[in-house]
């Protein structure tokens, strides 16, 4: 299929920006940023976490007003103070969470976005007119679901729909893949493909190398938010826009031999252990998981599988609704949180601010909170804060991390207090520790410093669980990788038995043949 | 990087909040009485006028500010029914409620038990009281701990069932044979003492004490660290293994005993009586004090002090202005909104 | 028990239900939008008075009713501008709005205690009058009660089969999305708050002078709480609205029956079962994380909002 990527200057670009700049208090999102859109183009925006591709994209969506910079429009100068004029002048954008409202229809949600809506609705209409575009671009949806009940990549297309019904012409996606499973990847870029070919302009803002010199003609790569490059797709390679992302060589991760110790006691056991799923929550169904200390067990599976619920069912939040549960040999499956922290169990979370710390209190009191009872001293009426400090120094030293003790939680940046949480779960030498995507939104140096405080667990003989959506990263640092499905475990292998593409039709079940490899 | 801050300047930086509080809370209570002036004025009123027998039958007498006292006192006790469950991000506005339970219980002790002497029967009333408190707000809080029900519901539809259960008892059993909606008055020895020639009881001694240890509680105590912490971030809080379910049960039903021990206090200290709807808006008034002082014990005993100014006020303007007693909650209200309407001039911590 | 008794509780619970069928469909648009307002008895009773007194100046009680509908429009719109524009806590204002309420309808209604005046005159449809006396008599029924089922089903048309219906639930579920979609949000609940006081106010009217025909403080005696927890049963749905509005005044009819058939229940402990039920039922749906809520509800409820 030949690409239509106009080049020469026959055809101008249909958005332009020009110097845009956007300060939030703290960082500097966007810094003088250029950037020139096509028609029938895939213009793909790459750049690591925190590059400011988002930004930059919401202040073309009216999201953001930029602190300074101009946008034009088929050559005019065009500003945009809202998403209604965006959407006036024809642009959309698919957010990484969806704007969608689950309690409504499909029908509904489009018709909601609809700039023509007739004051009395007709959502039989709506549906008509839904299937007239979805049919073209294979987006079939059942207008009359409600939005609750389809899966992540349904309500991706009702995003889509949903900006092509509106009349976009241009679509601007964020981080579309992320929760898609690598064949629903293709049938998506598929579909971009062919809107392309009508004549659609398309911004791909991603992160992912493979994706980008899959089906963008150019591509424009921010670091610290600057364009640090822009160029065509048949000038690319991995090797250049590596480097255009990061400006030198990516460190690597330095291991020590993989060799864990097969003691005779899992640290964690469970047996044919099932739960129940509330509201939007997937079932474990008969999960048997076995991890001995000195051991890293990867999680593979798409979003929704049930990696939440296993790692809260190891924590103890979530309840057996039949299986049990044991920890070196004796029976957890009643213990509460709480007995089970005092057994050695400790959990680093994703977005540490949100689930693991208090954002008012300073990380010093953050750092007691696990253990209140060791620290407490007259039966609970006085506490012991010197002792909290003592262990956070000597837990943060040995980690080679260095933080403020009175500064509040909040004002530290994520991978500052991803480094808090680190620095609390593992102050007490924890036997086993649950690592559920403790990577994600972090820039480089953080993600590194949380992968190495991995990879000491393991050494100092604990028995590690790594939920991640990273492939790359479960295939590194595994010592073996699960697949998780629909709340069951259906793969079992060692990283060098398998590879991500078989991995990654076991997380989604399909029985697609390999495309061949770009 | 921030170092600890010294002693020196944390006591200035105290002191310089406070100030600005204080000017704060003046200019906008000031504009709130511009406002009523208007009302004032319009049922042909001077404001001037109004505003000194106000001020000078509440602070100018011994009499008048013993009036002040007796009508702060219920609300230390409700504020702090309601500020205790915020710390950990509950809504308690089921207070009116408890506060009747309270009051129910109590009254049987009263009526019941009338023979003990009063250094026995009094703090027996005052455990019925939080019994019965506690109870009313045991459903709510279990049904919260089971993330089913939003204490804010439950406890809003438990309001009304509570002065229907009074009106039942007070009408049937516990009817009195010279008035309808009342029960018969208390023996002496059940009535709370009260100091010198006044109608202020030692329930505000009680409350006073009861802020102040929930003050200390809430900074030194471990339970005050987990407490604030669920209050903070209660995801977090469950993951680090707080026992979460137990502290919402337990601090929902010591609100409510809390509550209930207000109530025990109306009818045992304040009328000596159990009426029918005796409470009118006792409950949500505290709900109000609590959140204007942001769950802070000293700011609930500065608002409610502020508040029964107003409120005793309003007893002088019904017998000099011809203004029905109802009219004061105009003013109360005028004072509330002008505090709403600015929420940048008065920073709110969520559950510090 | 008999078919008259029957038919009188059915009667008496339509008269006392109306208003209350009224200020809960106000109160459904208001919380469909996300907003809920703890100041209804507030509203209610300043719309009361204030119709009361208009109806006994000019005489006339559509003027009454009227002028009671704008009002509660207007006091629906301090709460508004405090929670919307100042971003105020919805709880705290509400009930600020209550103590409001309490003040000003005693301040207006104050030289009206003990007035008279003509109601809202009442009859039979055509057709009911050919019954004999005793049951015609029992259906004899003002303008108001007539048009509050009609006024349900046009609330419920508005909300699921207009635009700015869609709009108002968008705003409710997720106002972030309904800002997404070009709408502005803040207005719409600004309208949505209005439309729910001038429907309150019409509660409100029913109340002081089509029903009770005279005006004392406090006289709507906790309808405004009712209203909210009549929200709740009817999981914000305008049509159930109606059958909980006759179920929860009914209770108080249903004593009269049970006494004329010689059962004594205390009509405190009757009053008490529509709340009850209320919670049980909550309960019974599998608890506020099931039910039909407006997703931004939920964050007033949890103090996040």
């Amino acid at each position: 299929m030949p690409i239509a990527s106009p080049l020469g200057a026959a055809s101008h670009p249909m958005i332009s920006l020009r110097g845009i700049s956007k300060a939030f208090p703290g960082v500097v999102a966007n810094d003088g940023i250029d950037l020139d859109i096509h028609q029938s183009e895939i213009h793909a925006i790459l750049g690591e976490n925190g590059a400011g591709k988002s930004t930059l994209m919401k202040i073309l969506y009216g999201f953001y007003r930029a602190d300074s910079g101009r946008i034009f429009l088929d050559g005019r100068p065009f500003s945009v103070h809202s998403p209604s004029d965006a959407l006036a002048a024809h642009v959309g954008m698919v957010f990484q969470d969806f704007t969608l409202i689950p309690a409504f229809s499909v029908a509904e949600n489009i018709g909601l976005f609809l700039r023509d809506l007739s004051p009395v609705i007709s959502l039989k209409d709506v549906g008509r007119r839904i299937q007239e575009i979805s049919s073209r671009y294979t987006l079939a949806v059942d207008p009359g679901a409600r939005v609750s009940e389809l899966s992540i990549g349904e309500q991706q297309k009702v995003e889509i729909l949903k900006l092509l019904i509106s009349d976009a012409r241009l679509l601007i996606l964020d981080e579309p893949t992320r929760v898609l499973a690598p064949h629903e990847v293709e049938a998506l870029l598929g579909t971009l493909k062919s809107l392309r070919a009508d004549g659609y302009a398309i911004v791909l803002i991603t992160h992912k190398l493979r994706e980008v010199l899959g089906c963008a003609d150019r591509i424009t790569v921010l670091r610290h938010g600057r364009v640090s490059g822009s160029l065509l797709r048949k000038d690319a390679d991995e090797t250049r826009l590596l480097k255009l992302m990061f400006g030198k060589e990516l460190p690597r991760l330095e291991f020590g031999g993989r060799a864990p110790v097969e003691a005779n006691l899992p640290a964690l056991e469970l047996r044919g252990v099932s739960t129940t799923a509330e509201g939007a929550e997937t079932a474990l169904k008969n999960v048997d998981l076995r991890i001995y200390p000195g051991e890293i067990v990867g999680v593979a599976g798409v979003s929704g599988s049930g990696q939440r619920e296993l790692a809260d069912l190891i924590l103890g939040i979530k309840a057996c609704a039949s299986g049990s549960k044991f920890m070196f040999g004796e029976q957890v499956t009643r213990d509460s949180v709480r007995s089970l922290r005092d057994r050695g169990v400790c959990f680093v979370p994703e977005n540490p601010l949100v689930m693991a710390s208090v954002p008012f209190m300073s990380v010093l009191e953050n750092m007691a909170l696990t253990r209140t009872r060791r620290y407490a001293r007259l039966g609970g009426l006085r506490f012991d804060w010197h002792a909290v400090n003592e262990d956070f120094l000597q837990s943060s030293s040995a980690l080679g991390f260095s933080l403020p003790t009175h500064a509040l939680a909040r004002s530290l940046s994520g991978g500052n207090l991803q480094r808090m949480v680190i620095v609390r779960e593992t102050a007490h030498l924890p036997r086993l520790m649950i690592a559920s995507y403790l990577t994600r939104g972090l820039d480089a140096q953080s993600t590194i410093a949380a992968r190495s405080a991995l990879l000491r667990a393991r050494e100092n003989g604990a028995g590690v669980l790594l939920i991640s959506e990273d492939l790359e990263e479960l295939f590194t640092v595994s010592d073996r990788i699960v697949v998780l499905r629909g709340g069951c475990i259906v793969a079992s292998s060692k990283p060098d038995e398998t590879d991500v593409f078989r991995v990654g039709h076991l997380m989604t079940g399909s029985e697609q043949q390999d495309a061949a490899s770009a | 990087m921030q170092p600890r801050p010294d002693p020196a300047n944390r006591a200035k930086s105290i002191g310089a909040r406070a100030i600005s509080g204080l000017l704060r809370y003046g200019s906008m209570t000031i504009m709130a009485f511009l406002l009523f002036g208007v009302i004032l004025l319009i049922s042909g009123n001077s404001p001037i006028g109004s505003y000194s027998d106000l001020f000078s039958s509440t602070l100018g007498s011994a009499r008048g500010f013993s009036e002040v006292l007796v009508a702060m006192t219920p609300m230390l006790l409700t504020a702090l029914a309601v500020a205790l469950p915020s710390r950990i991000g509950l809504i308690n506005v089921g207070v009116e409620g408890q506060l009747y339970m309270g009051a129910c219980f109590a009254t049987w002790g009263a009526l019941t038990l009338s023979e003990l002497p009063s250094w026995i029967l009094l703090p027996a009333m005052a455990l019925l009281g939080m019994i019965g408190g506690a109870l009313w707000a045991l459903v709510p809080g279990v049904l919260r701990a089971r993330g089913l029900v939003n204490e804010t519901i439950t406890t809003l539809l438990l309001n009304p069932v509570a002065p229907m259960i009074v009106s039942f008892f007070v009408f049937g059993y516990w009817r009195s044979p010279m008035d309808t909606n009342k029960t018969a008055n208390f023996a002496p020895s059940a009535r709370l003492p009260t100091f010198f020639d006044t109608r202020v009881d030692l329930s505000l001694v009680v409350g006073l004490v009861l802020l102040g240890l929930f003050w200390f509680v809430m900074k030194s105590t471990r339970w005050g660290l987990e407490m604030r912490a669920i209050g903070g971030n209660p995801q977090a809080a469950v993951r680090n293994g707080i026992p979460y379910r137990t502290y919402v049960i337990s601090v929902l039903c010591l609100g409510g005993a809390v509550a209930g021990l207000a109530g025990m206090a109306q009818v045992s200290g304040f009328y000596g009586v159990l009426l029918a709807n005796f409470s009118r808006g006792t409950g949500f008034m505290g709900f109000l004090i609590s959140w204007l002082a942001g769950g802070n014990p000293f700011g609930i005993v500065v608002t409610s002090f502020a508040v029964a100014i107003i409120t005793s006020g309003g007893n002088m303007l019904q017998l000099t202005r011809d203004l029905p007693y109802a009219v004061i909650n105009i003013l109360l209200a005028f004072t509330l909104f002008v505090v709403l309407a600015r929420p940048q001039l008065y920073p709110r911590r969520k559950a510090a | 028990m008999t078919l008259l008794s029957v038919l009188g509780v059915v009667s008496s619970a339509v008269f006392s239900g109306t208003s209350l069928l009224y200020t809960t469909l106000g109160e459904i648009c208001g919380q469909r939008s996300g907003i809920v307002n703890l100041g209804l008895e507030g509203v209610l009773l300043v719309s009361a008075s204030a119709g009361f007194a208009v109806t006994d100046l000019t005489g006339s009680p559509y003027m009454g009713v009227l002028v009671a509908a704008l009002v509660g429009g207007l006091m629906n719109m301090i709460l508004g501008y405090l929670t919307i524009t100042r971003g105020a806590n919805q709880l705290a204002s509400g009930l600020a709005l209550m103590f409001f309420g309490f003040g000003l309808s005693a301040w207006i209604g104050r030289a009206y205690v003990g007035a008279r005046i003509t109601g809202l005159p009442r009859f039979a449809l055509p057709g009911l009058s050919e019954l004999p006396i005793l049951y015609s008599s029992l259906f004899q029924f003002d303008l108001l009660i007539y048009l509050s089922v009609p006024v349900a089903i046009l609330v419920w048309w508005v909300l699921f089969r207009t635009r700015w219906g869609l709009g108002v639930r968008a705003v409710g579920e997720s106002a972030d999305t309904a800002f997404a979609s070009g709408r502005n949000p803040r207005l719409i609940r600004y309208q949505a708050l209005f439309v729910g006081g001038l429907l309150a106010g019409l509660g409100a009217a029913h109340l002081s002078i089509a029903y009770a025909m005279n005006w004392t403080e406090y006289m709507t005696a906790g309808r405004g709480f009712i209203a909210v927890a009549l929200v709740i049963f009817s999981k914000w749905h305008p049509i159930r609205a109606i059958a909980g509005a006759l179920l929860f005044s009914g209770a108080v009819a249903f004593q009269l029956l049970l006494q004329s058939s010689g059962i004594q229940v205390s009509p405190f402990l009757l009053d008490t079962i529509p709340y009850l039920v209320t919670i049980v039922v909550l309960v019974a749906w599998g608890g506020t994380r099931r039910h039909s809520a407006p997703a931004s509800l939920g964050r007033v409820y949890q103090g996040s909002e």
